[in-house]
């Protein structure tokens, strides 16, 4: 009795210590990434302050404008869930921007089929689906070239991305042309019933906001309770030992990009469906990359992703103030989101030194 | 008890700080009228975005009590994740009563968000969604008859060329720029024909189109390198079809290595700074005055629904008080031509030259104009075809 009352005990020390140090590595990132941005805006001649202000209230001062976050926010949950399994196994799924896009272009064409059949809900599913599939094919690819090639994952998947741009721009100046047109600009806009049902005067997605507070549950209950979780991290752990337990890391790291693969073409079906209506070249808007940065930026942590990835979506809508509040050149969000990246990079540094430093400098 | 005086503490906080920052939420019955700009390309970019820019000072200027509020680079490229409808959301809450978007881009973006907000005025610029019947009650479409400006810029061209090759930077292809190609190419032929008398089989006109408005790395092809392409292979003049300026940088840089060459960019009144030796002249876009012209209905509560298709005024195109369209002549242009152009555009205005008269064929032989037939408005809006004498894509393949 007494000696079971110790172990909890010490476990929720243990859990209370690592929850605090999740909180510490969060602080410490989001004051690096406000230093960094703080400088660049310095640096700009912006008075940081006041850029933070109309960032904040850009972003978060009315309904309207969150509701623009949240249409940000959904794709980037999505794909930071993807990668999250990819990342459970050490896999570097730098893949993900092509599998968005993949997943568009999928979703694109089963919509075209779809279009005037009668049955826009029915449609619309199948559409989602199949941009799962696209995403899932395309990381497929990604994880055959990884195990079966021997080439690495970050290679294949760049590579993969450079042709799934390719055929995006090949299928908007080609077959899927606008009649008489050849331009840049996209496909025609789909008729009003094939976009994601929203809630008008609210201005939401219902269905849009489920599937990501769907996918943050099944990942949370796939990493933590199933077969399947426990196994990405046992390889991804010690790929050898796994092995000898009798683990095939090839297997498993397949599953783990096809799930990764499944939930960013799904955010590319909600970029076609939700906000665009239409396929366009930069239909991924960066959120496959963005979502890299997220998860990272979130330790790897399930339940923290939604919240970075919160972060990221207010910035991204918020940031827009800047050129237009503030007159500041609009290339400057872009150099904020790279200092970001710089920011992530050193929290990830500091972190493994700290790591090392925990378990004595292994 | 404590909490909920703290949260109640913090709520009003959190919108004291609203008031103090939404502007034009609290404010009284003095308020400006906000309109809102929403460009394509850089508000900077000597081409088609700082036209319209320069339209939106133009009514700060010339009409007391208003402000201008403007966002650049509005492209998904620029851009990523920005959508129109969220920037109109976003200057409807900065309280813009009037919206313009200047992009052919922006064409179902802003007819959405005209939908959601019935009580703003929204203009589409080049667009036809008042002509197909899919605008709402507050959508107007305004755009310049830029066909004339096009044709004066062949004009100048065929006057100039030595090599008798003429080669045009094309956008994207659609129908705003199959008119404007064309009518590039009859101003050309005009003047190759009937003023030089040379032989028609002497005239190359060529258009190489780039995918979109401006480059966008990777996605389109690069209009530097089309422009090289063109002075590489003998052609000695480009006519700009773009936004930006990269013919005219091109041209000048072929001069300073001891080529001929001379170029003719697009939009803007000021596009040919920088680079007069090779600068033959500009067909360009003067919003100001329609800009006021909107204004004012907006303001007056005189809003209807309606496709404007303004043109030059003839009396002096480039006056910038009352012609939508000019045509800045370039310290390039020879005093001959000059002569010659000034003398067309009279002619133009009176009427007694008629480019678009039958008859005029499409690029596949097929008629587009019978023998003495006058193009309508809508004829040439909705030209399906390049005219046959034109070299280039009419359409995707």
């Amino acid at each position: 009795m007494v000696m079971k009352q110790d172990k909890t005990d010490s476990r929720s020390t243990t859990k209370k210590r690592v929850f605090l140090e999740y909180v510490l590595e969060a602080v410490l990132a989001i004051s690096l990434v406000l230093a960094f941005t703080t400088v660049v805006l310095l640096i700009a001649g912006a008075p940081p302050l006041q850029s933070y202000v109309h960032i904040f209230m850009g972003s978060l001062g009315s309904w309207i404008r969150f509701t623009h976050v949240i249409k940000a926010w959904i794709p980037l949950v999505l794909c930071s869930c993807g990668l999250l399994y990819t990342f459970r196994i050490g896999l570097w799924n730098i893949g993900v921007e092509g599998q968005v896009v993949m997943g568009a272009i999928f979703t694109t064409a089963l919509m075209r089929m779809g279009t005037g059949t009668g049955y826009p809900s029915l449609v619309l599913l199948l559409s989602c689906l199949a941009g799962m599939t696209g995403g899932a094919l395309w990381a497929l690819g990604a994880g055959y070239l990884r195990t079966k090639g021997g080439v690495h994952e970050i290679f294949a998947g760049l590579g993969l991305n450079f042709v799934a741009q390719g055929m995006v721009l090949w299928l908007i100046f080609g077959p899927w042309k606008r009649a008489g047109i050849a331009s840049m600009s996209g496909t025609e806009t789909f008729e009003r019933s094939l976009w994601l049902p929203t809630i008008e005067t609210l201005r939401i997605s219902p269905a849009g906001i489920g599937i990501a507070l769907g996918a943050l549950l099944i990942t949370a209950w796939m990493l933590r309770y199933t077969n399947v979780g426990l196994r990405l991290k046992a390889v991804g752990n010690n790929a050898q030992a796994a092995y000898l337990f009798g683990l095939r890391p090839g297997k498993y790291m397949l599953i783990a990009m096809i799930l990764a693969g499944s939930f960013a073409g799904l955010a590319g079906s909600m970029q076609v469906t939700g906000v665009y209506h239409r396929l366009i070249p930069a239909i991924s808007s960066n959120y496959g990359y963005l979502s890299l940065l997220v998860v990272m930026l979130a330790n790897f942590n399930v339940w923290i992703t939604p919240l970075v990835a919160l972060f990221f979506a207010c910035l991204n809508v918020g940031s827009i103030q800047l050129p237009m509040v503030l007159q500041l050149d609009s290339s400057l969000s872009g150099v904020m989101q790279g200092t970001m990246v710089l920011a992530a990079l050193a929290v990830h540094f500091i972190r493994s030194r700290l790591r090392a430093a925990y378990t004595g400098g292994t | 008890m404590r909490k909920g005086s703290l949260i109640s503490f913090v709520t009003g906080v959190f919108l004291l700080a609203v008031a103090c920052i939404v502007p034009g939420s609290v404010q009284g019955s003095d308020k400006p009228f906000v309109f809102g700009l929403l460009l394509v390309g850089p508000y900077n970019d000597h081409g088609y975005s700082q036209a319209h820019y320069e339209g939106g000072e133009y009514v700060q200027k010339k009409v007391p009590g208003t402000r201008m509020i403007y966002i650049d680079k509005v492209n998904p490229a620029d851009r990523p994740g920005v959508t129109i409808v969220q920037l109109v959301d976003d200057m409807v809450e900065k309280g813009a009563q009037l919206i313009i978007a200047n992009s052919d881009d922006m064409k179902d973006g802003i007819r959405e968000a005209a939908l959601q907000h019935p009580k703003i005025h929204f203009v589409h610029i080049s667009g036809d969604d008042v002509l197909t019947g899919k605008a709402p009650g507050n959508l107007v479409n305004v755009f310049g008859r830029m066909e004339y400006g096009k044709m004066m810029a062949g004009f100048a061209a065929a006057m100039t060329t030595q090599t008798g090759k003429i080669g045009y930077l094309g956008p994207l292809i659609n129908e705003e720029t199959r008119r404007l190609v064309s009518s590039a190419y009859l101003g050309a032929r005009y003047a190759w024909e009937t003023v030089l008398k040379k032989d028609p089989k002497d005239l190359t006109f060529q258009v190489t189109w780039i995918g979109f408005w401006f480059n966008i790395p990777g996605v389109t092809a690069d209009p530097t390198q089309v422009s090289h392409n063109f002075f590489n292979s003998g052609y000695d003049v480009v006519i700009s079809g773009i936004d930006t300026t990269e013919a005219l940088v091109v041209a000048r840089q072929k001069v300073r290595e001891g080529r001929k060459a001379w170029a003719i960019p697009y939009d803007y009144i000021g596009a040919g700074a920088g680079a007069p030796e090779v600068f033959l002249g500009v067909p360009y876009f003067n919003w100001g005055p329609s800009y006021v012209d909107l204004v004012n209905k907006s303001r007056a509560g005189t809003w209807k629904p309606a496709w404007i298709w303004l043109g030059p005024d003839w009396k002096d195109i480039n006056n910038p008080d009352t012609s939508t369209i000019g045509f800045k002549k370039g310290d390039a242009l020879s005093e001959t031509a000059a002569r010659a152009l000034d003398a067309f555009i009279a002619d133009l205005g009176s009427g007694t030259v008629q480019l678009f008269k039958g008859p005029l064929y499409y690029q596949d032989g097929s008629v587009f104009l019978k023998d003495g037939e006058i193009a309508t408005d809508k004829q040439i809006w909705y030209m399906e075809q390049l005219l046959q004498g034109v070299l280039g894509q009419s359409s995707a393949r």
